[in-house]
């Protein structure tokens, strides 16, 4: 599993992709909290980091797609998928290296902005007055997210051969997953019972939840949980090829 | 026992890719896999090497099932894919520093070194592996499937479409690797069959059609088909030509002069059959010439449209 996972993360930076991803990133989210007036930290009242939490889901929907696209894609379009499949390694650790090296781009993505955290501090008022734990635990939420949007890419992304394919696929499981299950729970039909049921399989409702600061163990197992499905799917199709 | 498959089956939709193919392939030697495009011998190759999985059959390399120890299959088995895929945007080093890493390889330096002597890449293994010709690609490859020193290689098609010196160059290097281990290659070209093989499979519609030495093939074929070429005193019709005993098919060279080509009885020579038919007839033969069947034409033979 290491040694796809160091090919994979190989392949990322001597790239333009993984500089790409990084630098789109945090030029975005810069842009949301500094430039653009309506969401900008500098013309709120508060020193909170609110809009970047808000609008990083968003920006994940496309970038870790784009991401991940070529991941097995690319290996079954170039027959590489041979030559890697027939080495001793067991499928779970082709996926899981990979996996893991696409999260590792995303978490890398994640890390500068915890300058922007530093920024917030220093502009309270007093020095420090920010809900520190709100934001930290959104920048857990943040991680979990990536996460699971890695896998439903893996997913999408061992389904074809054509890597656009792979990427509209992505983007839209991830914005059905985070976006879709929490609007189509306020459809009329399903009121009552299922609005909550379509609630908390979706992921916005958990990614609010441990945005709030406080870091449940129901939270912490959803995500894992759901990482690890799309990943058993993707396995589950890989081994169907055989 | 290096490679053993018994009643090997493939079936992808409707098609039979596979029709309980049984082969075996001792240790050491090296193996040519022939057969028209499409006859199975790329599935045949990706059963062994694990890649897909057989419908009916058992497919073992070293005593180990491809399926049960796929793993363990694999670490002792060095695979050369159809059309070389390779990770195009590395550099020859690179791939094979991370291939070694694939195979835990401990000491990876050495090794690699080993290897870029051994196929021949010092040169171009700080270029990157879409900059190369193409022979150099394949040497990259043959390099790959070599690193953890297999006791099996499995080479599909691993000269085409390389220019002649390319292909005298990857031959000689199969021919050294196969002085130590067992190797099963696949190739369109004849005479490249029959300057590294000991022996042959031929492969047509997923059936197994041929497995013999090739010295056997080069003696016209054991029980199989002869060539004569026959010049006879006097003019033949077609008609009186294929009356002759056990004959199959009769070309015209000339009035006097016929190819023909024949079945041989058990423990009986052809030219015997026809130098008594003809005898017994009255008809002069002036000239007969055995025309040894050469790989090209047992494959023609085993592999044509019989309908």
């Amino acid at each position: 599993m290491i040694s796809v996972y160091l090919k994979e993360l190989n392949s990322f930076f001597s790239s333009l992709i993984g500089y790409l991803a990084i630098v789109v990133f945090l030029l975005m989210t810069g842009l949301f909290l500094f430039v653009f007036p309506e969401t900008s930290l500098l013309h709120q009242p508060f020193a909170t980091l609110e809009p970047l939490f808000s609008i990083a889901p968003l920006i994940f929907v496309f970038l870790i797609p784009a991401i991940t696209m070529r991941s097995i894609s690319e290996e079954l379009s170039n027959n590489t998928f041979e030559l890697i499949a027939t080495k001793p390694l067991k499928t779970s650790d082709i996926l899981l290296g990979k996996f893991f090296a696409a999260a590792s781009l995303v978490i890398f993505a994640i890390l500068p902005t915890l300058l922007y955290y530093y920024t917030v501090y220093q502009l309270g008022a007093p020095v420090g007055n920010v809900d520190s734990g709100a934001i930290w635990g959104s920048f857990l939420g943040l991680v979990f997210l990536g996460m699971v949007f890695t896998s439903i890419g893996i997913l999408a992304s061992s389904l074809t051969k054509n890597q656009i394919v792979a990427f509209l696929l992505a983007a839209f499981l991830c914005f059905f997953m985070h976006y879709g299950l929490h609007y189509l729970s306020s459809l009329p039909v399903f009121y009552g019972q299922m609005e909550w049921v379509l609630q908390s399989i979706g992921i916005d409702h958990h990614y609010a939840s441990i945005s709030r600061g406080i870091v449940d163990s129901r939270v912490v197992v959803y995500f894992f949980s759901i990482t690890v499905f799309f990943l058993g799917l993707a396995h589950f199709n890989i081994q169907q090829r055989k | 026992m290096s490679i053993s498959v018994q009643n090997l089956t493939k079936i992808y939709g409707p098609q039979k890719a596979l029709d309980s193919v049984t082969f075996e392939v001792n240790k050491g030697e090296v193996v040519g896999f022939l057969g028209p495009n499409g006859a199975g011998k790329s599935t045949t190759m990706k059963i062994l090497c694990c890649f897909i999985s057989q419908d009916e059959g058992v497919a073992e390399v070293c005593g180990m099932n491809t399926v049960e120890n796929s793993l363990d299959v694999r670490r002792k088995l060095g695979y050369l894919p159809e059309h070389n895929p390779l990770y195009h945007e590395m550099y020859v080093v690179e791939f094979l520093n991370i291939c070694a890493g694939f195979y835990g390889i401990k000491n990876k330096r050495k090794r690699i070194s080993e290897v870029i002597e051994l196929t021949g890449l010092q040169r171009e293994q700080h270029k990157k592996i879409h900059a190369l010709s193409r022979g150099f690609k394949q040497r990259v490859g043959l390099a790959q499937a070599i690193l953890h020193d297999p006791e099996v290689l499995i080479l599909d098609e691993p000269t085409s479409g390389l220019d002649p010196n390319q292909i005298v160059e990857i031959r000689s290097l199969i021919k050294t690797l196969g002085e130590e281990k067992t190797v099963l290659f696949s190739s369109h070209i004849m005479q490249e069959v029959e300057a590294i093989c000991n022996r042959v499979l031929i492969l047509d519609k997923g059936k197994l059609v041929m497995d013999s030495p090739i010295s056997d093939i080069q003696k016209g074929g054991k029980g199989q088909f002869a060539a004569l070429r026959i010049l006879f005193l006097n003019a033949l019709t077609l008609d009186e030509v294929k009356n002759i005993n056990g004959v199959v098919e009769a070309k015209k060279v000339s009035q006097k002069e016929w190819l023909i080509k024949g079945l041989e009885k058990e423990g009986e020579d052809f030219r015997q059959q026809v130098f008594l038919h003809c005898a017994k007839n009255d008809t002069v033969i002036l000239e007969m010439n055995q025309i040894s069947a050469s790989m090209e034409e047992v494959f023609r033979e085993l592999t044509r449209d019989k309908n």
